[in-house]
């Protein structure tokens, strides 16, 4: 969760010169520069042999237009090879490499990354946290990662049962009835969820027509409830960061359909009230759809399904720390209240004696009759299932619910190591969970959130997430999560001290960071302006003007 | 636990700092009867990694493995040689424990990576651009029909009977709830449904959905449904779930279509029972500022240097909430390197000759497993998947291919069941990694349980 540069700033071409003398490759020792695939590769290069088979280097070559030389009566279906016309002749101008070459590419790559494997990342609502090896072990193996969609039921029965041993694990920890797992992410979790209460809703032969969502939620819930035809209305915010209920209570009636909170919230707060707010959401007819990216904070200590919550999807890369990938894949089970189960996408799997069967269209309507339906092909992103359980397995019950709790003291402990150098809106309304939000407040003239962002991007560490909620000023909102040691904590806590401080005192420097990345501050109003977003020869030729 | 670095000392020091006697009063916003007293009952505790390892060997071994076996099975996921180099890569950390490139000055990685990989979509595909990529084919399609949408504003689309059913089911369970109409049909297999949407497409259509290669595997020119769709003010959008294939034939861009999406799993992704896949999304540039999804794109930096940063993000949610163009904020990332890297080291050059090899032993097995008593080819034309008509129903004939230990290939009756006259119909892949031994195999076995 993240904005861009909303400042505006452009960069002054060649400014900022550090005043290193530069070299013939322009290349700085460790940090190498790297041309795009296009200006290093060629149409003629590749890094794959391929076996060809003996018996095809003679005939049968349907593309080539040959006869058939065995008469089985292909050139009877198209005398020009069965393709005719159809073949590719035009060149594609995708460039190969030879595998020297190719890894040697993607490693100088790789190397301008940030990445929590190299340090703390401490984005928050997005939950970086340490990605077990464990989980990439096991999601390769033969059984889970080289079985096809498609197999016969008998053929995956492993399969199956993982899907199902980590369905009864979400529902177990939430304390909810049912549990949807093919969403492909979070705001396709959300949109299962949206998508169940507008079935559940039409199943009652109503129209209601609007979706509350509250200022400070993430910019997928209004998308997602607009997506599935709902009018958003805005829901304000306290003073002390979480949601107005006097002012939500004002605008239930038969016109709304639900309500979209995320809890704990996007200041890192618990919403206190979220119990009266179900039952105050189920009393006007409709439902409440909670945002569970911050299900990290609570998981093992509260059960959502015990505060009134219908629809919840859980991100398995946060809670259940399946990689990132530099965006993706993710995967966003949503679970369900007992209103909104019988909703719930295809497919399931169900256990039937000792035999996982998948329920899909075919046998949906035996006791699925009101499934709003399938959300994407196959069954999931079973790769991110296997990564999950393996994670949850390991942790168990008990572990989880020290994620929890050192996932909340670590926010804690940067919250009050910080809130005499950055102003921190609700520290005084109590703890925070698994995040500590600040705001650019007596920052000096002219110095803003995104200064000290690339002031920290300088001291080694990815920032916070800036910009983000936008209930406050300037906001920064810092998540350690539990995989972070004290030191790390520490130094952490130094480095930000140290940046804030220059952006109260004005350092000019500050302005001009990152001084030491792979690159300097980018010009983000030039590509939106003049979007290149392939690679064309011209292209480089505007780049170098 | 091995997992969590704080020790019992750190724990109280930290609690002490924060002005707190216990982690219980870090809670204290939960209320009282909220809180859990301890671990959920019922559920396990922490396991050591061995004890883990050996619960998933244990499942694993439950499944029959695509490459333990002769194998068939396409419809949507392929199984395709993926070098050793794709896997190492994506298993670097900077790569696989990177977050989204927002922090551009620290993502340079990724963002060129995605900027490669959009430009070889877009050429693939034979499209102007290409965004970083949606979450799976199924995904992408349904995504591709909204677009369509607001780019003309109407409201119908009329998807191909060649669209895989999977595909059709996710734009059926989505048009209901956004109002649009779509006209649909089952596949025949004595031949496409090109002159129905040739016939259907009018002044009130968003657009043409049809799939290319189709479900069955065949294989058609798109170019008289194009110039039909632009009469009417259409859009054509085909949809491409073997990606290999363009290596072989023609781009849908080539001949016209507006948007083309497709599935990226055949290249560096593998089968993952279905997930998580990568789904390619390309378009004519005119379109662009209507594309959902991220998009990277080229820039300078303040020493004028090139680089590269997420731009047009005016289209999302994060910046536009209620009026983004869709709701998607994560895309495939991890899924689109691999794709990037396998299409790197293939360059034109390998995956041309990937695609020939995929293509001669399709039409090997096709003419072999032909000349089995009661087995007849539906699809006159196809690249790697073809359609065959068996003499009974194919979907226990498959259950009994694989008793005998062969993954045969998908049969129409699980695709559209009570189906009655697709009942018969199995259709069957063949890549690269089929031998001419596999292919006898299936052969062989056939005719065996179809005696």
């Amino acid at each position: 969760m993240m904005q861009l540069n909303q400042s505006g700033w452009k960069p002054e071409m060649g400014a900022n010169d550090d005043g290193a003398a530069g070299t013939f490759t322009g290349n700085r020792a460790l940090m190498l520069e790297e041309p795009l695939i296009f200006e290093i590769g060629g149409s003629e290069t590749t890094g794959v042999d391929f076996t060809v088979r003996p018996e095809l280097v003679e005939g049968l070559s349907s593309s080539s237009g040959s006869s058939d030389p065995e008469g089985q009566g292909f050139d009877k279906l198209n005398p020009n090879g069965i393709l005719g016309n159809l073949l590719r002749t035009a060149p594609i101008g995708l460039p190969g490499l030879s595998e020297p070459e190719t890894i040697r590419h993607y490693t100088r790559l790789s190397r301008q990354n940030y990445a929590i494997d190299l340090g703390l990342f401490p984005l928050g609502s997005c939950t970086m946290k340490h990605n077990p090896r464990l989980n990439e072990k096991v999601a390769r193996m033969a059984g889970f990662g080289d079985v096809h969609p498609l197999q016969p039921r008998e053929t995956v029965q492993g399969a199956l049962a993982v899907i199902h041993e980590l369905a009864h694990w979400l529902v177990t920890l939430t304390g909810m009835k049912a549990v949807a797992m093919s969403p492909k992410a979070g705001a396709h979790g959300e949109l299962c969820g949206v998508l169940a209460i507008k079935a559940a809703i039409e199943a009652k032969g109503e129209d209601r027509p609007v979706i509350l969502v509250p200022e400070s939620a993430h910019g997928t819930n209004p998308a997602t409830a607009a997506f599935a035809g709902f009018r958003v209305e805005s829901i304000p915010a306290t003073p002390e960061g979480r949601v107005d209920v006097e002012a939500l209570k004002a605008k239930l009636g038969p016109d709304v359909a639900g309500v979209m909170i995320t809890n704990p919230n996007t200041c890192g707060l618990f919403e206190r009230e979220l119990k009266t707010i179900s039952d105050a959401v189920h009393a006007a007819g409709a439902y409440v759809y909670c945002d569970g990216a911050n299900f990290n904070a609570i998981v093992g200590r509260v059960r959502p399904g015990d505060l009134g919550v219908d629809a919840m999807h859980i991100n398995l890369h946060k809670t259940f720390s399946t990689p990132h990938g530099g965006g993706g894949p993710g995967s966003g089970p949503v679970v369900l209240s007992e209103a909104l189960a019988p909703f719930a996408p295809l497919p399931f799997v169900e256990k039937r004696g000792d035999e996982f069967m998948l329920i899909e269209e075919e046998t949906a309507g035996e006791h699925h009759a009101s499934s709003f339906g399938r959300m994407a092909a196959f069954h999931g992103q079973m790769g991110m299932f296997t990564r999950a359980l393996s994670y949850i397995l390991s942790h168990g019950a008990d572990g989880l619910r020290q994620v929890a709790e050192d996932a909340v003291l670590n926010a804690n402990y940067i919250l009050r190591s910080l809130e005499g150098v950055l102003d921190a809106p609700f520290a005084g309304s109590g703890p925070c969970m698994h995040e500590a939000l600040f705001t650019d407040d007596g920052l000096a003239e002219g110095f803003s959130t995104l200064d000290i962002a690339k002031g920290l991007i300088d001291e080694g560490y990815h920032p916070m997430t800036v910009y983000f909620p936008l209930v406050v000023h300037g906001a920064m909102l810092v998540e350690p999560t539990e995989t972070e040691s004290k030191a790390t904590l520490d130094q952490f806590i130094g480095a930000l001290r140290s940046v804030a401080n220059r952006a109260r005192q004005g350092d000019p420097a500050l302005k001009s960071a990152p001084h030491h990345a792979p690159r300097r501050r980018l010009d983000e109003t030039l590509a939106a302006r003049k979007p290149v977003l392939v690679w064309k020869d011209e292209g480089l030729a505007v780049a170098a003007e | 636990m091995r997992y969590l670095p704080l020790t019992p000392a750190d724990r109280q020091a930290m609690l002490a700092t924060i002005g707190a006697t216990s982690i219980d009063d870090l809670f204290a916003d939960v209320p009282a009867e909220a809180r859990l007293s301890g671990p959920i009952a019922g559920l396990p505790g922490h396991a050591s990694e061995m004890a883990v390892e050996r619960h998933f060997s244990a499942l694993a071994r439950k499944n029959m493995a695509a490459s333990h076996h002769p194998f068939f099975l396409g419809a949507g996921a392929y199984k395709h040689h993926v070098p050793a180099t794709v896997d190492h890569i994506i298993q670097r950390g900077e790569f696989l424990t990177a977050y989204t490139p927002y922090q551009p000055e620290i993502a340079q990685g990724t963002l060129q990576m995605l900027f490669e990989f959009q430009t070889q979509v877009a050429r693939l595909f034979g499209c102007d651009v290409a965004n970083a990529s949606m979450y799976d084919g199924s995904t992408a399609c349904y995504e591709a029909i909204s677009m369509a949408g607001r780019v003309t504003k109407r409201k119908k689309a009329i998807l191909s009977s060649g669209l895989h059913p999977h595909y059709v089911s996710v734009a059926k369970t989505m048009a209901h709830f956004t109002g649009d109409t779509l006209d649909t049909a089952i596949p025949a297999l004595d031949g496409t449904d090109m002159a129905r949407l040739l016939d259907t497409v009018d002044g009130e259509t968003a657009c043409v959905v049809v799939q290319y290669p189709d479900i069955l595997g065949r294989v058609e020119d798109l170019a008289p449904l194009a110039a039909k769709c632009h009469e009417a003010g259409s859009l054509l959008v085909a949809v491409v779930t073997e990606p290999v294939a363009l290596g072989h034939i023609k781009s849908p861009g080539e001949m016209g279509a507006d948007i083309v999406v497709g599935e990226g799993q055949s290249l560096g992704v593998g089968l993952q029972f279905g997930g998580p896949y990568v789904g390619l999304f390309a378009c004519k540039e005119k379109f662009v500022r209507q594309m959902p999804g991220r998009l990277c794109g080229q820039t300078v930096d303040a020493s004028g240097k090139r680089g590269f940063v997420l731009t047009l993000s005016t289209r999302e949610q994060h910046i536009r909430r209620e009026k983004a163009t869709s709701n998607i904020c994560t895309n495939a990332g991890l899924c689109a390197l691999a794709f990037s890297i396998h299409m790197t080291l293939l360059g034109e050059k390998g995956l041309r000759s990937m695609a020939e090899l995929n293509h001669t032993g399709a039409v090997d097995a096709a003419q072999r497993l032909a000349q089995v008593p009661g087995v007849l080819l539906a699809t006159p034309t196809f690249f790697n998947e073809f359609t065959l008509v068996l003499s009974k129903a194919a979907r226990p004939i498959v259950r009994a291919l694989a008793e005998k230990g062969v993954l045969g290939g998908v049969s129409l009756g699980r695709l559209y069941p009570g189906e009655a006259t697709l009942e018969n119909g199995l259709i069957v892949a063949v890549t690269e990694v089929v031998t001419p031994d596999d292919i006898e195999t299936l052969a062989t076995a056939l005719e065996e349980v179809l005696a």
